[in-house]
């Protein structure tokens, strides 16, 4: 079970930080997304993995799971949430602002592939409004 | 508890209360300011008052509280003789630059914020001269080079201010960064960072083999401040703000804390030679080159800029000396400076104000115009020349005194006497030039304005320096000496040496050095215009200005440099590094790791259903890399992996989370659903393989060290804390939902931490989209039209009929939150989606008319209730958030338990709905807008 929810924490990280690099805002925001959804899956399993132990106090529970991890994720959680929201905004400002959606806020970076047939239209559409 | 044991600090940080006060008060009155600002000084001096009496006895009165003992910071504050004289002069003279500002400052300059400034400025200079803990001194250091960087640049449009203001800011801020090395170690050699105790071991001191670092470090925080040589090329420039600080600042405050200092740690440092030959020569060489440069200023205020740095010279130099009867002269001429420089920075005010120049070639013979302001000059520039019957002589006789005296060597014998009267003769040509040279000398040419006497309150604070400077010099035993006395005694850390201030000490060699300084002074004067074509041509381009403008540029452009060189001012090279610096710092640390990688815990068997989800979530998370060009199949995919991580939580027990991360991730969906909207809903594809084979290189080296790294924490056994938490969630914390009980009791402050972050992002997040108007596509991806019926009736129907029952259930995990899974933060969530299905189904419009709740004011409430609940529980005499809580016996519902625990989870659910609906619903409107503006497009 450990080695599955290693993996697992390790493809999100891995995904996460792919997408965290890339050049457009949207794929950033879903990077750091992932990044916090591994993160916290990390925290949690610091808590080692239980099954069945809650965290509520019982005179008939075997026994407990961790409590402590289980708070701080919690609150990372709802941090991760705002974070995401503040990102999202900063991007659609920034394209309000810059006319793109670029991290560099650049019209079309050199090393990015001639757009598609809908990118053509959304700009040319933007130029018109 | 006596007004006696809490007086320091609250005079020390009174002007910092009282300046949004001044600030705010300009509104309803231009004046208004004027009065808070000279209450508040009046207020501060009474304040002081009952202290007075203990220091004249000799006494030294600390009050102080812990703060963080285990690092020495304590709050802690000290008068005795030395603090209460900087003390008065900082309030007196702030008093008399109130009232002359309140004058001086036209219609168009803003009254509260030059007010604001100078009380902030005020409270910083009286926190230096009352710290008895030196980090505080510090802090308070800083604080004055930051608002003394306000006040100088306090003419915002004019370009010399900005930059003179700038240059003080990195001169004195860099000095402070010095002193902060100099008191550091200076606490690492004594043990502590009480003056008291380091003013005691003044030899351990000496003898330590970091005196000499410690001593530099603190000189250089003293030079920079006290503009000596080299650092004094800042003062100058400085002289661009409004007259009235300069008189403020280079008179009595900014400039005299680096003299402050040096008094404070005499005890502690001086009588080394490293002490003498560093302050002497810095001293000496200011007070040269300030006496010479003066006399070649045509502008009046820069005249008494050089003039200034000319005495401060003196004043180090005296220092230097390391004698006590240097030292006592060395605070008196600080008294005599503060009176006659204030004096006349106030009159070149006066004239500048109503004659619209400071130029000395145009201003001439102004005694006719303004025969009062001209008499008031005439006897404060003679203090400065130091001529009989005025304070500066007395000062300046014992100055020569001890340049006498203090040449002890052969060599040195005649050089410093000499150099001094050499000094002394310049001080006389330019303090003769500030007279003769406005106020005679002929008719005044072309001044912008004819020059009168000014209104009569701008001249009394000029009279009642220039009479003080009378009466002290002929009557300096009634007026200054008990001051000085205790001054002196509280500086050297002993009794007081014998000294005389007698006006006729008879003939000896002083006298005579006074006699050939006035003389030569007058015959330098009259061969002036010789002198001054000498001096175009010689030393004229010598300006530290241009030095430091080379330095910082050369600075500027390495740090650029450097900083392209690293991320090429874009935003991938820049997040590579931070990504692939934390990778090799973390890899590093794996290969010191000793032991085996994997633990021998014994690990649980995977079942099949875990098994298929951790599948189904990788599959979900390598679709979202993969496909994260067509963004909205990206999201959905990432959707798969938010969820199946809540169904986790599920399995491995804990159910607050699942909750948790189910509410947020609807909430996360809705939220990037609403802005893709209004980005591009494809990504462009990029060329660089390089760049994908660096990513992928990092990316799955990531993901490989964070693999072993979680195998190597989950293989090994552990021993948790929270045996802690699970013993007293119950008996402590009144309930048995562990997780909730941590939250909201054992780390409440954290909490409260988190949700301020939250309402901040909120808040930010409302500021960023005000008034933002953006292209709302009419078609979607595939060239389909968007449907204007954006609320189906099944849908409204439906949500509808389940808001209260969605409501229902968000009291209900409220309630229930304490002990069993639940709580304020998924409460929060819940309610968040039940009124945001609101908005998405029927529309903004509709859901505002019936729900006129402004988020901001849930937001702040929710702050304000869980912080209200943390100071009540400070208030029965328990840590900040201490919960109590009681079992009640109701009829029908029987015993329960109330715990105030509740009341900051309630707080917390406010927060979290407020920030979570404002967010979404502004992001709502926004398409709302953008529709509107569409249709009228169309229309």
């Amino acid at each position: 079970m450990e080695w599955l929810i290693a993996s697992v924490i390790a493809v999100m990280t891995g995904c996460g930080v792919y997408l965290t690099l890339r050049a457009r805002t949207f794929p950033v925001v879903l990077g750091l997304t992932m990044l916090a959804y591994a993160v916290n899956v990390f925290l949690f399993a610091m808590g080692r993995l239980q099954v069945g132990f809650p965290a509520v106090i019982d005179p008939a529970a075997a026994g407990y799971t961790d409590p402590l991890p289980q708070a701080l994720v919690l609150t990372a959680i709802v941090i991760a949430f705002g974070m995401t929201a503040f990102l999202i905004v900063l991007a659609l400002k920034a394209r309000s602002e810059l006319g793109n959606d670029h991290v560099d806020g650049l019209h079309r970076s050199e090393d990015e592939r001639k757009a598609t047939r809908h990118n053509t239209k959304t700009d040319s559409e933007r130029s018109e409004s | 508890m006596s007004l006696l044991s809490f007086n320091l600090p609250l005079a020390a940080l009174l002007p910092f209360f009282a300046a949004p006060f001044a600030a705010w008060a300009t509104r309803y009155n231009r004046l208004a300011s004027a009065w808070v600002a000279g209450i508040t000084t009046l207020l501060t001096l009474a304040l002081l008052f009952p202290s007075m009496a203990f220091v004249f006895a000799g006494e030294t009165i600390i009050q102080q509280w812990s703060w963080l003992p285990s690092i020495g910071f304590n709050i802690a504050f000290r008068i005795d003789g030395l603090a209460l004289l900087f003390a008065l002069l900082i309030l007196l003279i702030g008093l008399l630059v109130i009232i002359y500002a309140r004058y001086y400052l036209s219609a168009k300059d803003s009254m509260g914020r030059f007010y604001a400034y100078m009380l902030m400025f005020m409270g910083s200079m009286l926190g230096i001269v009352l710290s008895e803990n030196l980090l505080q001194l510090v802090v308070f250091w800083e604080l004055t080079s930051i608002t003394s960087f306000l006040l100088i640049s306090y003419w915002q449009h004019r370009q010399d201010a900005r930059q003179g203001a700038r240059m003080a800011l990195a001169v004195t801020g860099g000095g402070g960064l010095a002193l902060l090395g100099g008191v550091l170690l200076l606490g690492h050699i004594v043990g502590s960072y009480q003056l008291t105790d380091v003013l005691a071991s003044g030899d351990l001191i000496k003898g330590h083999d970091l005196y000499l670092p410690t001593l530099v470090l603190i000189l250089l925080g003293v030079f920079t401040k006290s503009a000596q040589f080299p650092f004094h090329f800042w003062l100058p420039h400085a002289m661009a703000a409004p007259t009235p600080v300069s008189a403020y600042l280079h008179s009595a405050t900014m400039v005299k804390a680096g003299i402050f200092l040096l008094a404070r740690f005499f005890p502690a440092l001086s009588g080394t030679p490293e002490w003498v030959w560093l302050v002497s020569s810095a001293g000496l060489i200011t007070l040269l080159l300030g006496a010479y440069v003066a006399l070649f200023k045509h502008d009046l205020k820069g005249l008494l800029a050089y003039s200034t740095l000319s005495h401060l010279g003196l004043i180090t130099l005296l220092f230097g000396f390391s004698s006590e009867l240097a030292l006592v002269a060395a605070i008196f001429h600080i008294i005599n400076h503060a009176t006659f420089k204030g004096s006349l920075f106030m009159v070149a005010g006066i004239i500048d104000h109503e004659s619209g120049t400071r130029d000395m070639r145009k201003l001439n013979g102004l005694f006719k115009m303004m025969p009062h302001t001209a008499v008031l000059a005439m006897i404060a520039a003679a203090a400065m020349a130091g001529v009989p019957l005025l304070n500066g002589f007395l000062s300046k006789e014992m100055f020569f005194e001890q340049a006498i005296s203090a040449s002890g060597t052969p060599l040195a014998i005649w050089t410093i006497p000499a150099l001094v009267t050499l000094a002394a003769i310049f001080s006389v040509a330019y303090s003769l030039r500030f007279i003769h040279d406005v106020f005679f000398n002929g008719e005044p040419i072309d001044l912008p304005k004819t020059p009168h006497e000014p209104p009569r309150f701008m001249k009394i604070p000029v009279d009642i320096l220039v009479v003080l400077c009378l009466l002290v010099g002929v009557a300096p035993m009634y007026l200054i000496s008990p001051i000085l006395t205790v001054a002196v005694a509280s500086s050297l850390q002993t009794a007081a040496p014998e000294f005389s201030l007698a006006i006729w000490h008879g003939f000896n060699i002083p006298l005579l050095m006074s006699f050939i300084a006035l003389v030569l002074g007058v015959a330098v004067y009259t061969v002036r215009h010789r002198l001054f074509a000498w001096n175009e041509k010689g030393l004229h381009s010598l300006d530290g200005k241009a030095v430091f403008d080379w330095l910082l540029w050369k600075t500027i452009r390495l740090s650029k440099k450097v900083t392209d060189a690293f991320d090429q001012t874009t935003l991938q090279p820049a997040v590579t590094w931070v990504i692939g610096g934390a990778l090799v710092l973390g890899i590093i640390t794996f290969f010191q790791f000793n032991s085996p990688l994997i633990g021998d815990r014994v690990m649980m068997e995977a079942d099949v259903i875990t098994l298929l989800m951790s599948l189904i979530l990788i599959v979900a998370s390598l679709l979202t890399v993969i496909l994260h060009h067509k963004r909205l199949v990206a999201l959905i995919a990432i959707g798969v992996v938010g969820l199946i991580v809540a169904l986790g939580f599920v399995k491995f027990s804990a159910p607050d989370l699942a909750l948790t991360q189910l509410s947020v991730e609807v909430v996360t969906i809705v939220l990037l659903l609403l802005a893709l909207f209004f980005l591009p809903q494809h990504t462009p594809q990029e060329r660089s393989y390089i760049r994908f084979t660096r990513d992928g290189v990092i990316s799955v080296s990531a993901a490989v060290s964070v693999f072993f790294l979680a195998m190597a924490v989950l293989s090994r056994d552990y021993s948790p804390i929270s045996g802690f938490f699970i013993d007293n969630a119950k008996p402590g914390g009144g309930g048995t939902n562990v997780v909730n009980v941590i939250l909201v009791d054992f780390r409440g402050f954290d909490t409260l931490g988190e949700i301020a972050v939250l309402a901040l992002a909120g808040l930010c997040i409302f500021a960023m989209l005000e008034g933002l108007k953006l292209f709302a596509p009419t078609k979607d991806v595939d060239g389909l039209v968007w449907s204007h019926d954006p609320h189906p009736p099944i849908m409204q129907t439906l949500t509808r009929l389940l808001f209260p029952l969605m409501l229902m259930v968000a009291v209900f995990i409220f309630l229930r939150g304490h002990n069993l899974p639940g709580g304020g933060f998924i409460a929060g969530l819940i309610a968040s989606v039940a009124l945001i299905s609101q908005y998405l189904a029927n529309g903004i419009d509709w859901t505002n008319e019936r729900l006129r709740i402004d988020m901001h004011r849930v937001i702040w409430i929710g702050l304000l209730i869980a912080t209200l609940t943390g100071v009540v529980s400070m208030f029965i005499g328990y840590p900040f958030l201490t919960t109590a809580f009681t079992y009640l016996t109701w009829p029908i519902v029987g015993k329960f338990e109330v715990a105030s625990a509740i009341a900051f989870d309630l707080g917390v659910f406010l927060v979290v709905v407020g920030a979570t609906v404002m967010i979404l619903v502004e992001l709502g409107k926004l398409s709302h807008a953008s529709h509107h503006i569409k249709q009228e497009e169309v229309n």
